[in-house]
């Protein structure tokens, strides 16, 4: 199983998970986080002093997809969140150890 | 009310003799006793009823109808004074809002707190001595009789030669005892919550708490015995119609000492001597206390008159909103240029610091000078709230700016702009309308005489407080925010606070988020019907 983190520009975000639902993926998990890439910030003033944007408003999406579903998942994210201009984020995908269902107790791909 | 033979005509007759009457009185909040008909002595004008009404009856100008006549004036004016009042009252709800937006969501319970705390503390104060002491018949620098509890002889509204009684030095208002208090106690309200912006997010609760006490107990009565109760600097001819000097600079003062004695919040100015912004939480809700303020001053400066006074509410109330506006247009300009882009601190800064400025002249100049006091103002207040910073006196909502620098100014402004027809036999012309710097001259040994009083006062009263019961609070819990450890709430338990004890930017961004403000007991939700 594969933990997928994709970082977005928020207005993105609706998007996505339609494009993601359209997929058929059935649960994901959204945070508001902030960061940077090469992307530069700039400096702005709040009543005279000096203060430098560095960090923007980005969400982070995670889903946990079966191996198989992975590449799909990463290329429906792609898809659906590219702007093309700088700052559009990044996917990371990593190997999932263990899944298990809260309510009834399935482990693994049952879980999902 | 008994009005005897009650028909319009004689409505008519009395609401001319009304009018008749008012235009007699003089209204300046500090003005010595002019030529005043009393109330009991009138001039009927019996032909002028006798042309209204051919073929009638004539009427009968008893003393009775006299008397109510006076009553109608009286309450008349007790209606304006405690109306006016009451919008300053409100005035409160303004500082709570500018001070809580402009600084950080982790203290905004301690900050409300102060100036919620600070009114409470000045009713009492004011109504057990501050009265006493501004308005008591004494000497001239305090009031000696009638100190306590507002409890002096007194016949108001009896005004002028006919009052007697301890507070003779606002006799020459026409409204009763208690109207003359709660509208002079809201103004003394007004000074001491100046101070609790320049001393916000590391000051003890309780260190301001027993500084408001003291402030509105001594310090301001003092200096308003000088100016309003018939004090040294009324005697030297300095005047000050709704409180630039007795109000703003006196808070500013206290403030600015406030300040110094405290030293500059946690991070404020680096150690290569750079200014870091600590922005404010929500702009939203400065903005909704500079209009709240901006209301409130109609009650501020037209109330001052203390008199249902036509002719000059109304043009008071336009000197008030023009200084406020040009001064707003001229921060924003000036930000503009200096900064690059209109900061809304600053244009908020500088609506306040016209109305602060527009304070002390607003009854003696034109609605054009109006103009031109707060034009300069809003210019002002920019470069002064950047002057602070430069000498590291950090001041988190530019109270020191405001209310300090621009109520020197239009202190100051009196001496130039004042117009003597405007209240005859008062001001006399300013510098620039042909009377000479006399006028000037009065003003600067005001704000000379308040600013040595109030400096060196309040920075003992600082210090005592410092040696006791100490002023600022730990680093730790600075670092923290003043509302858990000075209050045990949070403002927002709703919501994580990511915000690092020393901001270096945000707008989506927080420097590192060190500190992760988590609420002790989060809000549970509980659905029993299984839907999470």
């Amino acid at each position: 199983m594969k933990m997928i983190e994709a970082i977005v520009k928020p207005f993105k975000l609706d998007e996505v998970k339609e494009a993601l639902t359209k997929a058929g993926i059935q649960g994901m998990t959204v945070e508001e986080v902030k960061g940077f890439g090469r992307q530069k910030g700039h400096t702005e003033l709040y009543r005279g002093a000096e203060y430098s944007v560095d960090f923007l408003p980005k969400v982070k999406i995670q889903i946990l997809a079966t191996d198989d579903l992975a590449t799909k998942v990463v290329e429906v994210i792609t898809d659906s969140a590219k702007t093309g201009k700088i700052g559009d984020g990044k996917i990371f995908v990593s190997s999932v150890e263990e899944v298990i269902r809260i309510r009834t107790g399935e482990k693994g791909a049952d879980a999902i | 009310m008994n009005i005897g033979k009650f028909n319009l005509r004689n409505l008519g007759r009395a609401a001319t003799l009304a009018l008749l009457l008012t235009s007699q009185f003089s209204w300046a909040q500090e003005a010595p006793a002019p030529n005043v008909a009393a109330v009991e002595t009138p001039t009927p004008a019996p032909t002028e009823a006798k042309k209204e009404d051919p073929g009638a009856a004539p009427a009968q100008f008893t003393q009775g109808l006299l008397d109510q006549i006076g009553g109608a004036k009286v309450a008349l004016d007790t209606l304006w004074t405690l109306v006016a009042a009451m919008l300053v009252f409100f005035m409160n709800l303004g500082f709570a809002s500018v001070e809580s937006g402009l600084c950080r969501a982790k203290n905004t319970v301690t900050i409300l707190a102060k100036n919620f705390i600070v009114f409470a503390a000045s009713s009492i104060a004011f109504l057990v001595i501050g009265w006493g002491l501004m308005f008591g018949d004494g000497n001239p620098f305090f009031g000696t009789e009638g100190l306590w509890f507002v409890g002096g002889a007194d016949n108001s509204p009896a005004v002028g030669d006919a009052y007697k009684g301890v507070y003779s030095s606002i006799n020459w208002t026409g409204v009763p005892l208690w109207t003359k208090f709660f509208f002079q106690l809201v103004f003394a309200g007004t000074a001491a919550t100046i101070i609790s912006g320049a001393v916000a997010e590391r000051i003890k609760f309780s260190a301001f708490y027993v500084f408001s006490f003291v402030m509105v107990a001594l310090i301001y009565p003092v200096v308003g015995h000088w100016i309003w109760g018939g004090g040294w600097l009324a005697k030297l001819g300095m005047f000050d119609f709704a409180g630039s000097t007795v109000v703003h600079s006196v808070g500013g003062w206290a403030a600015l000492t406030g300040a110094m004695v405290l030293g500059p919040r946690i991070g404020k100015y680096n150690r290569e001597g750079k200014v870091v912004p600590i922005p404010g939480h929500s702009i939203a809700m400065a903005t909704i206390g500079v209009f709240v303020l901006w209301f409130g001053w109609f009650g501020f400066n037209p109330g001052s008159t203390m008199a249902a006074d036509a002719g000059a509410i109304g043009r008071i109330a336009v000197a008030t909103n023009t200084a406020a506006a040009a001064a707003a247009i001229s921060a924003s300009i000036t930000a503009w240029l200096l900064l690059g882009k209109p900061d809304l601190t600053m244009i908020l800064n500088g609506a306040l610091a016209g109305l602060v400025a527009i304070t002390a002249p607003c009854a003696f100049v034109s609605v054009p000078s109006s103009l031109v006091i707060g034009l300069i103002a809003g210019v002002l207040v920019v470069i002064s709230v950047l002057f602070f910073d430069k000498i590291k006196i950090d001041d988190p909502v530019g109270a020191t700016s405001v209310h300090l620098v621009c109520g020197v100014f239009g202190t100051l402004c009196v001496g130039l702009f004042a117009q003597d027809h405007f209240t005859p036999n008062t001001t006399g012309n300013g510098l620039f309308f042909g009377g000479g710097p006399k006028l000037l001259f009065a003003q600067l040994a005001g704000v000379a005489g308040v600013g040595a009083f109030v400096l060196i006062s309040s920075l003992i009263v600082w210090k005592i407080i410092d040696a006791t019961l100490g002023v600022r609070v730990s680093a730790d819990e600075e670092i923290e925010g003043l509302d858990i450890g000075e209050h045990g709430n949070v403002a927002y338990p709703d919501f994580v606070s990511t915000t690092s004890g020393t901001s270096r930017s945000y707008m989506g961004g927080g420097g590192s988020s060190v500190i992760q403000h988590v609420p002790q007991t989060a809000p549970v939700f509980a659905t029993e019907g299984g839907k999470s």
